[in-house]
């Protein structure tokens, strides 16, 4: 069966009989690079006209539709247009910062591919410190933004960059509590090793409440940490212009652009990965015969419906919240979530001593 | 409701001194305002052919007036008009008055101004409406507003870009830009007739 | 004519305390229109709201006073161009007033259900726009889609959209569209079926609620001192409806109730428009089945000439009290006319009431004020 894992396995082993090792290795990381930016450019043409789709689909009217059948190629279009455009950089901005801020906010979010397992063995780099990895570099991409709201040297770009820096250190506590839940039952910081677990059932199936209750406080987190509405008091545009890329224009905005949709595909994709079972099929049990059936449908296919399931559903808020005030989203975070969270640990704590999940 | 019908009730009465009857207040004519005001003011002048009460005060009795007509019983504690008439010889400052509590009693004072130095006190502590209106007048008739705290343009610019030129052309400070006085001439001027 | 405008290049000095001075407007997405506020900040907390107005200020008092009775009506129109058909309304009142001209029932019949449906389709508007400003965008395209029903049947009527010019002295420019009644019908039957829909989407939502509620409380005492008029200041429990005080055109043989709320923040003030909308669809629904036949135009001299003497014309627009003060010296044209603007009034409570709290609270409160920038402007 053609499937991605062979496709991966036929070429290294190509690769291993033509080259020596070490060549071998250099030319599988340019395919990568490569393979990445690929994806990157396409997801941001796809996440963009969903976005707009769902958008439309929702507020009752029918989207682009001029631009190619249905107007698939009006994020192409939009993106030539910003490709086109001036990069204006303000006269008072600080340049270097200026021009470093959007590069650094792309760059985190490329990062985060590596542990990201998009189908049965198909995977960067199988780190086995994957979710801490995660974690951890996620949280950088509030230096990216911090900057470019300093560097702007707008009164706008600051407030919302200060904005977004108290709102993804405060959710970030959140989301990487919801995370360790399933560390915890999982027992391991390995990707391959947490979905391996969910072998006979995903998570959010498997660990009763506890676990559901993460799942929600994890996409309630994740839509803070990407800045999405109703916790955009980073661009928050009725209030601060267009917050801390107020300043930006051509290219440089269109990367911050799709640095935010980026980070929707990897925060949906980790969430799915951690509660939905990742590239793994629908099993349950032992239900020998079903767990076949479904082991038919392709495991990349698992993977991207279950990651643009929740892509849908953060897009969902978007259209449908007001947008919370600066001291709500705090009151949120701290005197609700992270309690919460807290309590929601003690609970997956003892459930996975005693064994008491499925 | 009755939560708001309630309100309604103490609202009326809190702004209604309890020791003034509800009838005469309700039933308040033209005779007794100007009783009233001629108890306080002796030489003002009263016009009643118009729609509503008009009398025309001095205008350092204006302050005394109007806090006289806000206090009880009149409660008159709505300015819904301010502003300011150009009558070549003189500029008349109109202020529409009402009570919140009985919009059927209304009353137009009117102070007459001398053109070359407009100044009168101001009525912003009584009626905080005024501030705003009064910044208008000021700017639009350059009347001066005594005690006005914070007596700045508000809708043109700070200062007339043709101000300077008339200052380098004539050598002398310019008369003043007051639009909607009579004898201001646009110096753009796109809808003479 | 405009000065050079003075950049100011020393960004170093932030004020007193780190106090922060933020441009909000003349361009700005909430500001809707070019006001310009001045806004001195503490962090995100609000010390000092300072209007700076004239940015769409077409001195239309001047203008008006060498424009004919005739021809000062289609001004007013951009004043308030929202409720263009209650400001042609008042003007058209207030000449009728000057000169005794009788209007045929039809025609007052028929403007007050126009300046009903200009109730409507303001409120509608004001309702997406401030969802706006709260971050939620969809309810803007719910409202619109019952606000364009409504610009169908004015486009019908009055040929126009949005400055409808359709009201005169003595009646209405032209007879109503054969279509006018059904249309309206099918309206109502819309707007009662889909009305629930945005409101389920907006007043029922947690975050609006908390966004919204006991955010820039104005008191009873403080409405009526700054003046305020319409939803405002009934949200704070202040009777003020021209329509009930004063009652104009057919509003003396409709029934509807004036709504009052008395917490007198801002979601009081969204539950009054919303409110006011099912009332005027109460009071469209009793007159249009009764619009009486005959002329639609009452007798006018050609040319019109106000007597001598002051006249005054109250009308409750979408936002409040609209007074049109008319000093006459019996010419063809009038000698001072002011127009008393309820957005004028309104904006001047802002520093008052949203001193203290959060930017995000002032969009809450600036978008309930329903502020028109042309209105305060003029």
């Amino acid at each position: 069966m053609l499937s991605l894992e062979s496709i991966t396995k036929t070429t290294q082993d190509w690769l291993l009989a033509k080259f020596d090792p070490t060549i071998a290795l250099a030319i599988e990381c340019v395919i990568v690079i490569v393979l990445c930016i690929t994806l990157f450019a396409i997801l941001g043409l796809v996440l963009v006209l969903l976005e707009r789709k769902v958008a439309a689909r929702i507020q009752i009217r029918l989207g682009p539709n001029r631009v190619g059948p249905g107007g698939i190629f009006q994020t192409a279009a939009d993106t030539l247009k910003l490709i086109m455009k001036e990069g204006l950089t303000p006269d008072s901005a600080d340049k270097f910062l200026f021009n470093l801020a959007p590069f650094v906010v792309m760059m985190v979010a490329m990062l985060l591919l590596a542990p990201i397992a998009f189908a049965r063995n198909f995977q960067i780099w199988d780190i086995n410190i994957g979710v801490l990895y995660i974690s951890s570099i996620s949280s950088l991409s509030v230096i990216g933004i911090l900057m470019a709201g300093w560097a702007s040297n707008n009164k706008y770009s600051l407030l919302g960059a200060m904005r977004s820096g108290a709102q993804i250190v405060s959710y970030e506590l959140s989301a990487g509590f919801a995370v360790l839940t399933i560390v915890v039952l999982t027992g391991s910081l390995q990707i391959s090793d947490i979905v391996a677990a969910q072998e006979n059932g995903w998570w959010l199936f498997k660990g009763h409440i506890p676990v559901i209750i993460a799942f929600v406080l994890y996409i309630i987190a994740v839509t803070a940490e990407t800045n999405r509405a109703p916790f955009d008091l980073a661009e928050a545009e009725s209030e601060l212009t267009a917050g801390f890329h107020t300043e930006y224009s051509g290219m440089k905005f269109a990367l911050f652009f799709l640095a935010e949709y980026i980070n929707i595909f990897i925060v949906c994709a980790i969430g799915a990965t951690l509660f939905l079972g990742g590239w793994m099929p629908l099993h349950i049990g032992h239900w020998e015969s079903f767990n076949h059936i479904m082991d038919y449908i392709p495991s990349s296919i698992w993977f991207m419906g279950k990651t643009f399931f929740l892509i849908f559903v953060i897009m969902w808020f978007r259209w449908t919240f007001p947008r919370l005030r600066v001291d709500q989203l705090l009151n949120l975070e701290w005197k609700y979530l992270l309690p919460i969270s807290l309590f929601n640990l003690l609970l997956v704590t003892v459930i996975a001593i005693m064994g008491w999940h499925f | 409701m009755i939560k708001l019908e309630q309100h309604l009730k103490n609202n009326h009465n809190r702004l209604l001194n309890n020791s003034v009857d509800n009838d005469t207040f309700l039933t308040m004519t033209n005779e007794a305002i100007k009783e009233f005001i001629t108890a306080r003011a002796p030489e003002a002048i009263y016009d009643e052919s118009g729609e509503w009460l008009n009398m025309i005060v001095e205008p350092h009795q204006l302050k005394p007036i109007a806090a006289a007509l806000l206090g009880q019983p009149m409660q008159m504690d709505f300015l819904f008009c301010l502003t300011c008439v150009d009558y070549k010889t003189h500029l008349t400052m109109v202020y529409h008055l009402t009570a919140s509590t009985n919009r059927s009693l209304n009353l137009v004072l009117k102070v007459n101004l001398d053109r070359a130095n407009p100044i009168i006190e101001t009525v912003c502590e009584l009626w905080r409406t005024a501030e705003f209106h009064e910044r208008e007048v000021f700017e639009m008739f350059g009347v001066q507003f005594a005690n006005h705290p914070d007596l700045r343009r508000l809708i043109l610019e700070d200062e007339p870009a043709t101000a300077g030129d008339e200052k380098k052309e004539s050598g002398h400070e310019p008369k003043g830009y007051w639009p909607l006085r009579k004898d201001f001439e646009d110096p753009i001027n796109m809808i003479k007739l | 004519m405009y000065n050079e405008t003075e950049i100011i290049k020393d960004t170093t000095n932030l004020g007193p305390e780190g106090e922060l001075v933020v441009n909000m407007g003349p361009q700005h997405p909430a500001t809707h229109g070019v006001l310009h506020l001045v806004v001195t900040l503490n962090g995100e907390t609000i010390k000092k709201i300072e209007p700076h107005l004239g940015y769409i200020h077409r001195s239309i008092e001047k203008m008006c006073e060498s424009l004919t009775y005739r021809q000062f009506i289609y001004v007013t129109s951009r004043m308030d161009y929202l409720s263009s058909h209650i400001n042609n309304t008042a003007c058209a009142l207030l000449v009728e007033k000057g000169m005794q001209i009788e209007v045929p029932e039809r025609a007052k019949v028929v403007r007050t259900i126009l300046n009903e449906l200009t109730r409507i389709a303001s409120h509608e508007l004001w309702i997406g726009a401030m969802a706006m400003d709260l971050g939620a965008f969809t309810p803007f395209f719910y409202a619109f889609r019952e606000r364009e029903m409504i610009t169908d049947i004015m486009e019908d009527t009055c040929g126009a959209r949005l400055t409808m010019n359709y009201i005169v002295p003595g009646g209405l420019m032209y007879d109503i569209h054969p279509d006018f009644q059904t249309k309206v019908k099918a309206f109502i039957q819309q707007f009662k079926e889909k009305v629930t829909e945005y409101e389920d989407l907006v007043t029922g939502n947690i975050i609006f609620q908390s966004r919204t509620k006991g955010v820039g409380v104005l008191t009873t005492e403080d409405a009526i001192s700054y003046g305020c008029t319409g939803p405002v200041a009934r949200a704070s429990g202040v009777r003020c409806d021209m329509r009930k005080i004063a009652p104009y055109d057919a509003y003396d043989r409709v029934e509807f109730e004036e709504i009052i709320e008395t917490a007198g923040d801002s979601f009081a003030r969204y539950i009054v428009r919303v409110k006011e909308m099912n009332q005027s669809i109460r009071i469209i629904e009793q007159l249009i089945d009764n619009i009486p036949e005959g002329e639609f135009v009452g007798k006018t001299k050609n040319v019109l000439k106000l007597a001598k003497g002051e006249f005054y014309q109250r009308v409750e627009t979408a936002r409040g009290e609209l007074g049109v003060y008319i000093v006459s010296e019996g010419a063809t044209t009038p000698y001072r006319i002011k127009f008393r603007s309820p957005g004028f009034s309104n904006l001047s409570v802002l520093n008052h009431i949203a001193k203290g709290s959060k930017i995000g609270d002032l969009m809450a409160t600036m978008g309930t004020l329903d502020l028109v920038i042309p209105d305060i402007d003029r």
